[in-house]
């Protein structure tokens, strides 16, 4: 069965769609919707996703907050975001319409599964009194609703299966997929393939993987025949640049940013973590490569694994650990301990909402200001922030490129949204990435002089990286303020004074080593938006559209956030207005206020979601007609 | 100091001045870090190994400027942590001779929950706890160790904390090197402290340090001639428990817990003493709960283990096992196939 097999329903040419999958988190929606991105990324379409699910592995069934969401955007042009207006659900239960439905557009299709609308799992969810949304005349009204007894379908068409109830109801999912694979013409032999693989390759379960094809082929069989879809809807292809292509979540590019990062580096790295959403996949991911040379270590808790980071960094290895904004707190005193010791170390944070627990499933900006400041006394790091799930990748190898070539921590802000959500990526070939130089010095450079392990690079500034079992070189490092000279304690006026200066201009001199900030868009106009990290898709999208609208406005994303690149403050002064749009109450804002001395317009909303593109176009049109 | 041993013969030869870093030890007069240390220092050149390989790390207190003082390779990092760093330390290169030194307080407050943890995974180190039983870097105030009532600057009216038990909670955490020492004690920290390094895994010593400023005399009871035959027993290993200052006194087996006798009295011979097996951890937890002045304090190797393998041993085992597989699957683990993955499509 292919996508063109001939169909009497009348076909449309969309150039992309956004549609979410939603329903209880026992309802596989995350499966569903990985496996409707991963057949849209084959087919040739540009996408990107947004799993959005809640804190509780299983919250109480048919809860609101019990609510697993995939959100897919497929598109034949190239795109930078999930979308924000939905324009096709499918709802397994009343909780997932209820919590979903007022983010699809009106006219949208809304396709839900109606068994599971009984009196009971309403209320489950606070429709009361009788109501059913389903028979609603507004929800009717104002979308296309597509009741389908996907229950029922789907244990009649298993019927002769010979598998329990339990087993059967679990295929609910691909029955859906199964009609979304139809209304939007992509074939279902990958998931087929997919569903052999892990039901009965992995995991021993062939008539597990049998009953789930039959499901999926069940529902692509009904959008067909049942006519209730009044068009089928066909995204060509996306034209893309020739190349191999993979699909990529942040913390996946992370993963291989840190493993490319060791092998041009010739290291071994030791990642050292303590489990926390949502960074942990990090640590999953490095946990299966050993073969590499990696070496991961669960501690105690963050305070230990940044610790232990740092003493394998002191012996030599490439040191990382990972953590979410609480996790950066706790480490706090130890990343200042880094920067007394000057050691190359990499601190992964991939930000949560928060403060203390907050939403940990959610995204924020939040962290950068604990990240630029959140620790005691003078005490600056180098700031990375990947700008998309792909830029993780890249961002990772700078991150540890920085810090050996500086020979100090550096802080990689990701974000939730970017470490789960995924996009296309063209593979690069790593023969092309540059070669990570260390030297760890040996006794025969210091024939001629002292070997003093705070002597310094005169460009860098950096300190040697003398490592334990090298003869002749031993020295100790330490917490205690060091002579400038020798390395060793010292409890001199001046000269704290003078390191600590040092330690700054160290950080400050590493804007020379970075790439400048980029403009997209005119070189001066009226408006500049300003981002970091993660909301990158969302501001270029906006900005383009407003930019289409006639206005004079350009974007520019902050990938390396301390030092800022150095034409930072020229790229700005080319704009009358400064607008910053990020997941915080303003602290980008607050530190280009501070540094240039400019002035900025904030758009800030901190709803644990990415900002919504028609947010931005709204309030950055708004500015631009102040 | 000369080397005796054959394997070492390819090794510099090594004096206790090898070890000695021009760092002027700042310690105060008196205080019991000063034996340890230069116990430290004399053991090292017999230890078989290159100077190089050797790292110190500590955390904050008095005891942990340790590293300092050594000319070896060392890490003076902050309160509490430095198990965590030193862990980090033998991941990064497991050929590394590790040793943390620590206070009281560093090791059993702050630093508590390292500790166990160390411990319990066996990580290949030697910890060295200074016990003083008082915070001595930040002047006097009660520690973790320190007896319930003790009067000082932060318990005015007598500290209510109820000590923690250093050797019960090595003993808890499976630690598999377990053993006790006096600062003034030199051959008895020399024997120790080479033992300890030896030891494949976690090695425990605690070394009841004389702080002469804030808690002088707080181990009198078991460090002077008039007392510490009748306050403490000397373990060694196929001996019986012996002691006193007539060595006339012993421990037996009473209904399974320990009981002190006077040999010669109720028909009790040296063959009814409980023999010392270091090996026994039942006997290891006995020790634990000999406490002054109910018992003599159980002092020298209380418990060795070497059978369990350490945690660097399992983690390279780890890595060298994946490195044969992917050797097996077709030679080097391939960067650029990891990196493409298996879903990959191509544009054309
Ligand atoms: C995070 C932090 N908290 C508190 C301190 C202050 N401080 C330094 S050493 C110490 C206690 C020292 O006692 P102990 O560990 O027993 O070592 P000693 O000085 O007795 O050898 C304290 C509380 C610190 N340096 N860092
Ligand atoms: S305060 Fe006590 S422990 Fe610290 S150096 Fe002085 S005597 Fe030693
Ligand atoms: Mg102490």
């Amino acid at each position: 069965m292919t996508s063109d097999q001939a169909s009497e329903t009348p076909e449309t040419t969309l150039d992309s769609v956004v549609i979410r999958f939603c329903g209880d988190s026992g309802d596989g929606m995350q499966l569903t919707g990985g496996q409707f991105a991963d057949t849209s990324a084959l087919f040739g379409n540009d996408f990107a996703t947004f799993p959005d699910f809640p804190a509780e592995i299983r919250a109480p069934k048919g809860t609101t907050f019990g609510v697993s969401g995939f959100q897919v955007h497929f598109s034949s042009e190239h795109i930078y975001t999930p979308g924000d207006r939905v324009n096709a659900m499918v709802a397994m239960n009343p909780a997932g319409f209820k919590v979903n439905i007022g983010d699809v557009e009106p006219g949208g299709i809304v396709i839900v599964n109606e068994d599971e609308f009984t009196k009971g799992n309403l209320a489950k969810c606070g429709y009361i009194d009788g109501y059913n949304p389903l028979d609603d005349e507004e929800i009717n009204n104002k979308y296309h609703l597509v009741r389908v007894p996907m229950s029922r379908l789907t244990k009649e068409s298993l019927a002769d299966s010979g598998m329990g109830a339990k087993d059967i109801n679990r295929c609910r999912n691909m029955f859906a997929l199964g009609i979304v694979y139809w209304l939007y013409e992509r074939p279902i032999e990958q998931t087929k393939a997919y569903l052999t693989e892990k039901f009965a390759q992995k995991k021993g379960l062939p008539e597990v993987a049998k009953i789930n094809i039959r499901a999926l082929e069940a529902g692509y069989y009904f959008g067909e025949t049942a006519e209730v879809f009044p068009a089928r809807y066909r995204v060509p292809p996306a034209k893309q640049e020739k190349g191999t292509y993979r699909q990529i979540s942040g913390n996946e590019a992370t993963v291989l940013g840190l493993v490319t990062a060791a092998q041009k580096a010739d290291k071994s790295i030791v990642y050292a973590s303590y489990p926390i959403t949502p960074a942990s996949s990090v640590m999953h991911g490095l946990a299966h490569l050993k073969r590499f040379g990696i070496k991961t270590i669960q501690s105690e808790d963050e305070i230990a694994a940044i610790c232990t980071a740092i003493g394998a960094s002191f012996a030599g290895d490439l040191a990382v650990t990972g953590t979410s904004g609480p996790g950066l707190a706790l480490k706090g005193e130890a990343m200042g301990l880094a920067l007394m010791l000057e050691l190359p170390l990499v601190i992964v944070n991939v930000q949560r909402a928060g403060p203390a627990t907050g939403l940990p499933t959610k995204t924020e900006q939040a962290d950068l200001l604990q990240a630029m400041y959140g620790r005691h006394c003078e005490s600056p790091l180098i700031i990375v922030a990947p700008r998309s799930p792909s830029d993780c990748f890249n961002m990772a190898i700078e991150a540890v490129r920085l810090a050996v070539e500086f020979m100090t921590p550096v802080i990689y802000l990701s974000d939730g949204y970017i470490a789960n959500g995924a996009e296309p990526w063209k593979v690069p070939n790593v023969g092309d990435i540059p070669d990570i130089d260390v030297v760890h010095p040996t006794q025969e450079d210091f024939a001629e002089h002292e070997f003093l392990p705070y002597a310094r690079n005169p460009e860098t500034l950096a300190r040697p990286w003398a490592i334990p079992g090298t003869p002749g070189l031993e020295h100790r490092v330490g917490s205690l303020e060091k002579d400038a000279e020798t390395g060793n304690v010292s409890y001199d006026a001046d000269n704290h004074d003078m390191m600590v200066r040092l330690r700054a201009e160290k950080v400050e001199r590493a804007a020379q080593s970075i790439p400048l900030l980029e403009v997209d868009g005119d070189p001066s106009g009226d408006v500049l938006v300003l981002g970091w990290g993660g909301t990158y898709g969302s501001i270029t999208t906006a900005v383009h559209q407003v930019r289409a609208n006639g206005h004079a406005v350009s974007s520019a994303h902050l990938q390396y956030l301390n030092p800022f690149p150095s034409n930072t403050e020229e790229v700005l002064r080319s704009f009358k207005k400064i607008v910053i749009p990020e997941i915080n109450l303003g602290q980008l804002s607050m530190l280009i206020r501070s540094k240039f001395l400019i002035e900025t317009i904030g758009i800030n909303i901190v709803k644990g979601q990415p900002f919504r593109v028609d947010t931005l176009v709204e309030r950055i049109t708004e500015v631009l007609e102040q | 100091m000369s080397v005796t041993d054959t394997k070492s013969t390819e090794l510099p030869i090594y004096s206790a001045k090898d070890f000695t870093s021009d760092q002027d030890v700042r310690w105060c007069p008196g205080c019991g870090d000063y034996a340890v240390l230069s116990a430290v220092r004399k053991a090292l050149p017999s230890m078989g190994k290159k100077k190089e390989d050797f790292v110190f790390v500590s955390g904050i207190g008095c005891s942990s400027r340790f590293p300092y003082y050594m000319a070896t390779y060392g890490v003076h990092s902050i309160h509490g942590r430095g198990l965590a760093v030193a862990t980090g330390v033998k991941c990064a290169n497991p050929e590394l001779e590790v040793c943390v030194v620590a206070g009281d307080g560093d090791l059993l407050s702050i630093g508590g929950n390292h500790t166990i943890h160390t411990m319990r995974r066996n990580v290949d180190l030697t910890i060295l706890l200074l016990n003083n039983k008082i915070y001595g870097l930040t002047k006097g105030q009660y520690s973790p160790t320190s007896e319930t009532g003790k009067i000082s600057p932060t318990s005015p009216a007598g500290s209510i904390d109820y000590p923690i038990n250093p050797i019960a909670v090595a003993v808890a955490t499976g630690c598999t090197f377990i053993a006790r020492s006096l600062d003034v004690d030199m051959k008895g920290l020399d024997t120790i402290f080479k033992r300890a390094m030896a030891h494949r895994g976690t090695s425990f010593v605690e070394v009841y340090q004389d702080c002469n400023i804030f808690n002088h005399k707080a181990w009198f009871y078991a460090s002077q001639k008039e007392t510490m035959y009748e306050t403490t027993v000397k373990l060694e290993h196929g001996k019986p428990l012996v002691f006193g200052n007539d060595r006339d006194k012993g421990i037996i087996f009473n209904c399974g817990s320990p009981k002190v006798v006077t040999i010669g009295e109720d028909g009790i011979t040296e063959s009814d003493l409980i023999v010392h097996d270091e090996t026994d951890r039942f006997l290891a937890n006995m020790y634990a709960q000999m406490a002054h002045p109910e018992f003599p304090e159980p002092m020298g190797i209380l418990y060795a283990d070497p059978s369990k393998p350490t945690y660097d041993q399992l983690l390279y085992q780890q890595l060298d096992d994946a490195k044969k597989d992917a050797k097996k699957k077709g030679g080097r683990p391939d960067l650029q196939s990891l990196v493409t993955g298996n879903e990959s499509w191509e544009v054309r």
